[in-house]
């Protein structure tokens, strides 16, 4: 049976894995390479590499530290930040990333989404959407340059609309950060994730409030994603992947162990 | 285990993606290279046919290069990689440019053209993975059925590999592992020193660093002894 996976995030600055409060106020955790294989070791089903200073600064990742991950860790990664054109995006799966993830150039351009699908195929292609709920219009909606406070934006885009237009236009998987949750481990929003899980045929990563064992219980159970995406929870040590893997299976839950 | 100093030697097929093949075999032997070039592919002990992509633009690259006689000739073990699987069967469903989520349009516009000519190693061809309503691609860590095939010594029954794909090989005789995701497929396929995974080896952890250990234990004698097994016993047919 396929197995739910589990995903740290690892969102890199200036060559630094790095954790801020509903994306502000960063913090440092770690070195890129030893904390990835720290989280293979532990059992994590996959890893994600935002750059999140990229779209914002218009300047691509450092990629250097991509080949050094490819290396030594013996499970896939993903890698998002910055990647506006074919050749980035290859640049990055030549050195050994298994999937790029894009999100702001996509809103600028979402032709970018088809070209990539045209020359990599569309199982490399995943669509980050930062989706945020909006209680003046009761909707939720989708935000670009999340990476930088200053210069995060709104968009047009209803979330589910968004998340239609991405599929159609060619991705293999989308993540779903929902800016409210996140860094506040107060609970994946499984309404939100519940409605777009209906309009998504492609792999659904659920991302933003994890904070216990349960939470990831229920976006599995209740919104039915194949992934949970959490990044402060495994650098804090509030949980650990392992003890999550065995709480999981135990619920019954696919868990590759 | 004076074999793993055998060289082994990664076709470079012109795609993007190699440098994964080639790290996990890195992690295993300091004999490996990538090589598009027809003497030393010819001369090695064995061959590694990875592959990311669409098989109609893999095909066309392994054309361009003058590659597909040469792979045909082999003697020695040759392991497809995902795609590289895919490309030793006669035929693939799946074409360049959008697929998936196209097909109905796809089949529509090409009129007769709806397969693509693979390199004919194992008589069996792919198609669309009927994943009965379940998210595709196929994405992800699920558990495999393994053979009495050498490439799965000492791999358990339920083992999860790691698999990013869209179509299949269907269960035919050749079939040496299966997995299920909405229906029954071929997880990895061989025939005579041929033989291909669906999963991916190189991302799939300890297991999939064993196969490819398994992999780099064999050489020409391996399928000699064996040559006359046509089909390798399921563990699930061993148990009924």
């Amino acid at each position: 049976m396929l197995a739910k996976r589990i995903v740290p995030c690892l969102d890199v600055k200036d060559g630094k894995v790095v954790k801020g409060v509903q994306f502000r106020n960063h913090e440092i955790v770690g070195d890129i390479v030893p904390l990835a294989a720290r989280y293979a070791e532990e059992g994590a089903d996959e890893l994600v590499f935002y750059d999140i200073t990229a779209s914002a600064h218009d300047r691509v990742i450092d990629k250097s530290w991509v080949s050094r991950v490819a290396e030594q860790i013996d499970i896939p990664f993903c890698v998002a930040g910055g990647i506006k054109s074919i050749e980035q995006a290859r640049e990055k799966l030549a050195f050994g990333a298994d999937k790029i993830s894009i999100n702001s150039p996509a809103l600028t351009d979402p032709s970018l989404i088809e070209r990539l699908q045209d020359e990599f195929g569309r199982q490399c292609i995943v669509i980050g959407i930062d989706s945020y709920y909006d209680a003046t219009s009761d909707s939720y909606k989708v935000k670009q340059f999340t990476g930088d406070a200053a210069a995060t934006r709104d968009t047009q885009w209803f979330t589910q609309d968004w998340v239609q237009e991405v599929q159609q236009r060619g991705c293999g998987e989308i993540v779903l950060n929902v800016m409210n949750q996140d860094g506040v481990r107060q609970g994946y929003d499984l309404k939100q994730l519940s409605i777009v899980r209906e309009l998504c045929d492609v792999p659904l990563i659920a991302s933003g409030g994890a904070g216990t064992m349960a939470h990831f219980k229920d976006v599995f159970e209740i919104a039915k994603v194949d992934a949970a995406l959490a990044a402060s929870v495994f650098h804090k040590g509030i949980i650990d992947i392992q003890e999550l893997k065995r709480y999981l299976s135990a619920q019954h839950i696919a868990i590759r162990y | 285990m004076s074999q793993h100093t055998n060289s082994t030697v990664i076709i470079d097929t012109g795609c993007a993606n190699l440098s994964s093949v080639r790290y996990a075999f890195e992690r295993l032997t300091k004999d490996v290279v990538v090589s598009d070039d027809h003497r030393v592919i010819k001369t090695a002990d064995r061959v590694v046919l990875p592959g990311v992509g669409t098989a109609g633009a893999a095909m066309a690259s392994l054309k361009n290069k003058q590659l597909v006689e040469l792979i045909q000739s082999l003697k020695q073990p040759v392991l497809g990689v995902c795609l590289g699987m895919q490309m030793m069967t006669d035929k693939s469903k799946e074409l360049g440019g959008r697929d998936s989520s196209n097909k109905a349009v796809d089949e529509r516009t090409l009129g007769e053209k709806t397969t693509c000519e693979c390199l004919g190693l194992i008589p069996t061809s792919i198609t669309d993975l009927d994943s009965k309503g379940l998210p595709l691609p196929h994405m992800g860590w699920n558990q495999i059925s393994p053979s009495s095939h050498p490439l799965f010594n000492d791999i358990p029954e339920g083992s999860y590999l790691y698999f990013v794909h869209s179509y299949k090989a269907p269960l035919s005789e050749f079939t040496i592992a299966t997995c299920e995701y909405g229906e029954h497929f071929s997880a990895a396929i061989a025939k005579d020193n041929f033989m291909g995974v669906q999963f991916h080896p190189e991302k799939s952890a300890e297991v999939g660093s064993r196969i490819l250990s398994n992999f780099l234990a064999m050489n020409t004698q391996t399928f000699n002894q064996a040559l006359n097994q046509t089909s390798w016993q399921l563990n699930r047919e061993s148990r009924t």
